[in-house]
């Protein structure tokens, strides 16, 4: 990595504005989870359109009042939640890249329903790597700059680019997710699905969950009727991305990017990953469906997902 | 062993539902032969109690050939290890670590309420958790938190009814029959007894970590000055 002297100076970090590479994996041996975006999908779309490898470290700014002032002349893109960006003051389009010259203000305002905003930089932040990984998760105080969420005064590095040399994109509004409407999350079952019974499962399956306030990056809890299993506990053991935990109060925990690696709450199966997002996306109070599909079926989705990712074509602008 | 989907991208191998050194060293045993078998076709894998959790790429591979492959290595793995019945072969790989306890009132908050529980002097409590070498059966909760079994059922003390909000680092606990040291500080419910001097984790470190899932853990009691000389600090509780 070259050095690198410029970067971003936070005016103000806003709710929560983490950086995030894709994650950080391998680790669960020394008890590391993985972090990385809550929506993997917009994540990859702001690098794509730096022109950078979709895992490069950029900015999640959950819900807004981001503010950044640029040392340097460098490109950005945001994309994901529904906040409106600002340069110097003048509102500009999400899904594209703006170029950045030194001393302008870039400003997130705050989300009315969608609530991860990713924002990338051209080559993305350079930030070293802890275990792999730029990924801060704050519960273990590894990644980011210091661990830690981003704070006023901090500068996120990046690299000086000749913006004049680089070219524009933006992303077609056919190719951007929906996220609105009620949220349905298609499962795997697995993990202790045969000590939930039919009439449970069933009732799993056909009943409406409501988002909780108890949402984070460990975890998005649902309300609804109660899902019983037949045990209260298991001998504890490795926890998946998108696993549902049903704890005895028998509400269902998606667990998410900053899990705990092991646990001893009986689980019914894991949410397909492609689903994560609309579900991560979403404010306390949204509706929650869930719907079983088989193993196979959950990896014909991940090939087709990574064909239409393959072809997904930039608008280069003028 | 039973094989069941977690989820997309993984599978979770049962070995055993039961806290007892030899199912977890088949765990141990498998997960060192399939890192092997499966190569870079697994991106990370979690030894537990009684189980392993593999979780692998799936638009690289698909769960079914992960299947044949676990079946076929374990199946030879078993086939190995009756060959060798030689006790000393299967225990060759683990390390046996030995660290420093502070015990005491000041650095034990619980210790009295385990001696009201159990009707053990504190002296006896003091005593039975240094008269077993216990096992690591797995790493999880927090970077660096050891799951070390089992305590001398005497002790044994469920879990805080009000967790802590905060422990300090290198608290020593009781819960149930299990046995842990706080790598850092961070909310819990534990039974505390005691303070480790010793760094649990520690991210600059190579190791990070002094012990890992297999090895084994034996403790022993220094005394305040002892536990200060060490680099020890009495954290605050809240």
């Amino acid at each position: 990595m070259s050095t690198v002297n410029s970067g971003f100076k936070v005016l103000q970090p806003g709710i929560l504005s983490l950086l995030q590479d894709a994650g950080r994996f391998g680790q669960h041996a020394i008890g590391l989870t993985t972090g990385g975006p809550l929506d993997k999908s917009s994540f990859e779309s702001a690098n794509r359109l730096c022109g950078n490898p979709v895992n490069s470290c950029a900015i999640e700014a959950s819900v807004g009042g981001l503010s950044l002032e640029a040392q340097a002349d460098t490109q950005i893109a945001l994309t994901g939640g529904d906040a409106v960006l600002s340069i110097n003051k003048k509102p500009v389009a999400s899904w594209q890249t703006h170029t950045i010259k030194a001393g302008d203000r870039i400003e997130l305002g705050f989300a009315q329903h969608n609530t991860r905003h990713y924002l990338a930089v051209k080559d993305g932040f350079k930030v070293a790597e802890m275990f792999g990984s730029a990924s801060t998760v704050a519960r273990e105080k590894l990644g980011g700059l210091d661990g830690s969420a981003l704070k006023a005064g901090d500068i996120i590095p990046y690299q000086t680019q000749n913006t004049a040399a680089l070219p524009q994109f933006s992303l077609d509004a056919s190719n951007r997710p929906d996220y609105s409407g009620d949220v349905l999350l298609r499962v795997v079952l697995g993990y202790q699905k045969d000590h939930f019974s039919s009439l449970q499962q069933r009732r799993f399956f056909t009943s409406e969950f409501t988002l909780d306030d108890r949402c984070d990056r460990m975890g998005f809890r649902t309300t609804g009727p109660e899902i019983k299993a037949d045990i209260d506990g298991i001998l504890s053991e490795g926890i998946c991305f998108g696993a549902i935990q049903i704890p005895p109060d028998g509400q269902p925990i998606v667990l998410l990017n900053d899990r705990q690696t092991i646990g001893g709450y009986p689980k019914i199966g894991s949410v397909l990953s492609l689903d994560i997002p609309a579900l991560t996306q979403r404010l306390p109070g949204t509706k929650v469906r869930f719907e079983a599909i088989t193993i196979d079926e959950a990896q014909r989705q991940l090939h087709l997902a990574r064909f239409r990712e393959q072809h997904m074509r930039l608008i280069q602008l003028d | 062993m039973r094989i069941e989907v977690a989820g997309e991208n993984s599978l979770i191998i049962y070995f055993g539902d039961t806290t007892v050194p030899e199912i977890s060293e088949q765990v141990q045993r498998a997960s060192k032969a399939l890192a092997e078998a499966l190569g870079d076709r697994i991106i990370d894998q979690v030894t537990s109690y009684a189980s392993l959790l593999l979780i692998f790429d799936p638009l690289r591979c698909d769960q079914l050939d992960i299947r044949a492959v676990i079946r076929r290595t374990l199946q030879s793995t078993t086939a190995t290890q009756t060959d060798q019945t030689d006790a000393s072969v299967q225990q060759s790989t683990s390390n046996c670590v030995e660290l420093p306890v502070y015990y005491s009132e000041e650095s034990g908050p619980e210790l009295t309420l385990i001696s009201k529980n159990s009707g053990l002097s504190i002296d006896e409590i003091i005593a039975l958790h240094q008269s077993l070498t216990y096992r690591v059966y797995a790493i999880g909760f927090a970077p660096g938190f050891a799951f070390l079994g089992q305590v001398d059922e005497r002790i044994a003390t469920p879990r805080l009814s009000t967790p802590r909000l905060k422990v300090p680092r290198g608290a020593i606990g009781i819960a149930d029959r299990q046995t842990a040291i706080y790598p850092d500080v961070s909310p819990g419910g534990w039974n505390l007894i005691g303070l480790c001097p010793t760094r649990m984790f520690d991210p600059q470190a190579t190791p990070t970590m002094p012990v890992s899932v297999g090895d084994e853990v034996r403790f022993k009691a220094i005394s305040r000055e002892e536990f200060f000389s060490l680099g020890g600090e009495i954290g605050v509780l809240s």
